[in-house]
């Protein structure tokens, strides 16, 4: 399949981008296409114009500094994958990218492109809602910041008005003494997954659960926070036991029965890679204490 | 057939909207006015007739319509042509000829890392890319296939294409 007919527009600038997106009934915004092409070939998305940002200047960077790791509209997967300076400031955004497709499709694809498309099933959107990111956008009325927590709304759909554009993630460094992990199920290595968590634990002294952040992806209509989980984890000692019994709070939330994977079986799975993740971050935090992070 | 459309890959008509665009594929520098639909893949194989890179899926799962752009494996087919203006492009043409084939191409040769063929020029990208940018590739099992993972193959049971990756490095080694 070809993509149907599109007015094509070369933005020079943000305000440019923007503008066209006013200017026409159905824009879609181009970055590194890996999701938005497909969805053109397959005519799936028949736009009226396509809103090319990829010579916009000043969107390409990733900087890290007060805590937060910035990447901007242009940054790609792979980009941030190798970012010795985000690996620094947050390690989990290294592991998460390693799960998303293949090197080809991450060397083009890009982190601000993946949130705006927004599938229930990736993984970064679910990273963003884990770290209690968010994103800069900019529409015809100004800029705006919008928390992960309001930015997802249902599969492949975001709370951005049809003029904004995402011109930056934030992604917070991860805490001090805190683990990390990002596990998930997927049928293929670099498919959607059928459930994916991401974990950020933070032990205390004696090694009980002082904090919890976990977030999924694939179980539900949209990325999701698991305050259920989360709640039923801080106070605990995080032994085998306790973090089986909080991650049966997940079933609630496993709302996604589609792909093959019925919801019994979807509620399994998501049980079992909360354990994994849980540990995995539990046994990282004990190699993180006390490190000074960005 | 009549009332085929687009059977060409979205060839300039009318009301397209033709784009000038300036791309050097394989060293040489081509300035062409394509339809701002047109798919990289399809500008390679209809408007330059470089039709070593294969189309299968066209919405990059099979990975045989993997180029280099500007040094980076891409799928030319979930890349517009008008993305490639300014780039360097490389296909499957620039890793050898006929008589005098590049050596992961020999390695293929060699162990048999291909039956069919539809899937090689992609299989072709992805390997020298992985050996050109790692001086100590990770030539384990998983290392391979990892690399891989992006490629499908539906004839060699991976086998011999993971030992082709193997005789390639030693080829690049010795060369």
């Amino acid at each position: 399949m070809k993509p149907a007919r599109f007015e094509y527009v070369a933005a020079r600038s943000v305000e440019e981008a923007v503008a066209a997106r006013a200017a026409h009934d159905d824009t879609v915004v181009l970055a590194g296409g890996q999701s938005l092409i497909p969805m053109l070939n397959y005519r799936v998305a028949q736009p009226d114009a396509v809103i090319d940002i990829n010579r916009v200047p000043g969107l390409g960077g990733i900087s890290v500094a007060d805590g937060a790791v910035r990447v901007g509209a242009m940054v790609r997967h792979r980009q941030l994958e190798l970012s010795d300076e985000a690996f620094a400031a947050n390690p989990l955004l290294r592991e998460v990218m390693g799960n998303v497709a293949h090197i080809p499709i991450r060397n083009r694809g890009t982190i601000c492109g993946s949130l705006a498309h927004a599938d229930a099933a990736a993984e970064l959107p679910a990273a963003l809602v884990c770290l209690g990111g968010s994103v800069t956008v900019q529409g015809t009325g100004g800029q705006r910041t919008v928390a992960a927590s309001d930015l997802f709304m249902f599969h492949m759909t975001t709370t951005l008005q049809p003029d904004e554009i995402i011109t930056e993630a934030l992604f917070p460094a991860l805490p001090d003494g805190a683990g990390y992990a990002f596990v998930e199920m997927t049928r293929r290595h670099g498919d959607y997954a059928v459930a994916g968590i991401c974990a950020v634990i933070t032990p205390d002294a004696g090694g009980g659960c002082a904090a919890a952040s976990i977030s999924a992806c694939g179980i539900a209509e949209k990325p999701v926070r698991l305050p259920d989980v989360e709640a039923a984890l801080v106070g605990t000692d995080l032994s085998e036991a306790a973090v089986r019994a909080a991650a049966a709070h997940v079933d609630g939330a496993v709302t996604n029965e589609d792909d093959g994977a019925g919801g019994r079986y979807r509620r399994k799975v998501a049980r079992t890679l909360i354990v994994r993740a849980v540990a995995t971050a539990v046994s990282r935090a004990a190699g993180n204490a006390g490190q000074g992070r960005a | 057939m009549p009332n085929q459309p687009d059977r060409m890959g979205a060839r300039l008509a009318d009301g397209d909207g033709g784009v000038p665009i300036t791309v050097t594929v394989n060293g040489t520098t081509h300035e062409k006015t394509v339809s701002p639909r047109m798919l990289l893949s399809d500008f390679l194989r209809h408007e330059l007739r470089l039709t070593g890179t294969h189309v299968g899926c066209e919405h990059g799962v099979c990975g045989c319509c993997t180029v280099r752009l500007d040094g980076e494996t891409a799928r030319s087919c979930l890349t517009l042509a008008v993305q490639a203006d300014g780039a360097e492009v490389h296909t499957v043409e620039s890793l050898g000829e006929e008589g005098a084939l590049g050596p992961v191409q020999q390695a293929f040769k060699e162990c048999h890392g291909l039956q069919c063929g539809y899937c090689t020029p992609g299989f072709l990208m992805v390997v020298t890319d992985y050996l050109d940018k790692n001086r100590e590739p990770d030539l384990s099992e998983d290392g391979i296939r990892t690399a891989l993972s992006g490629n499908l193959c539906r004839c060699t049971g991976y086998q011999n294409i993971v030992a082709a990756v193997r005789r390639a490095h030693e080829l690049m080694q010795a060369g």
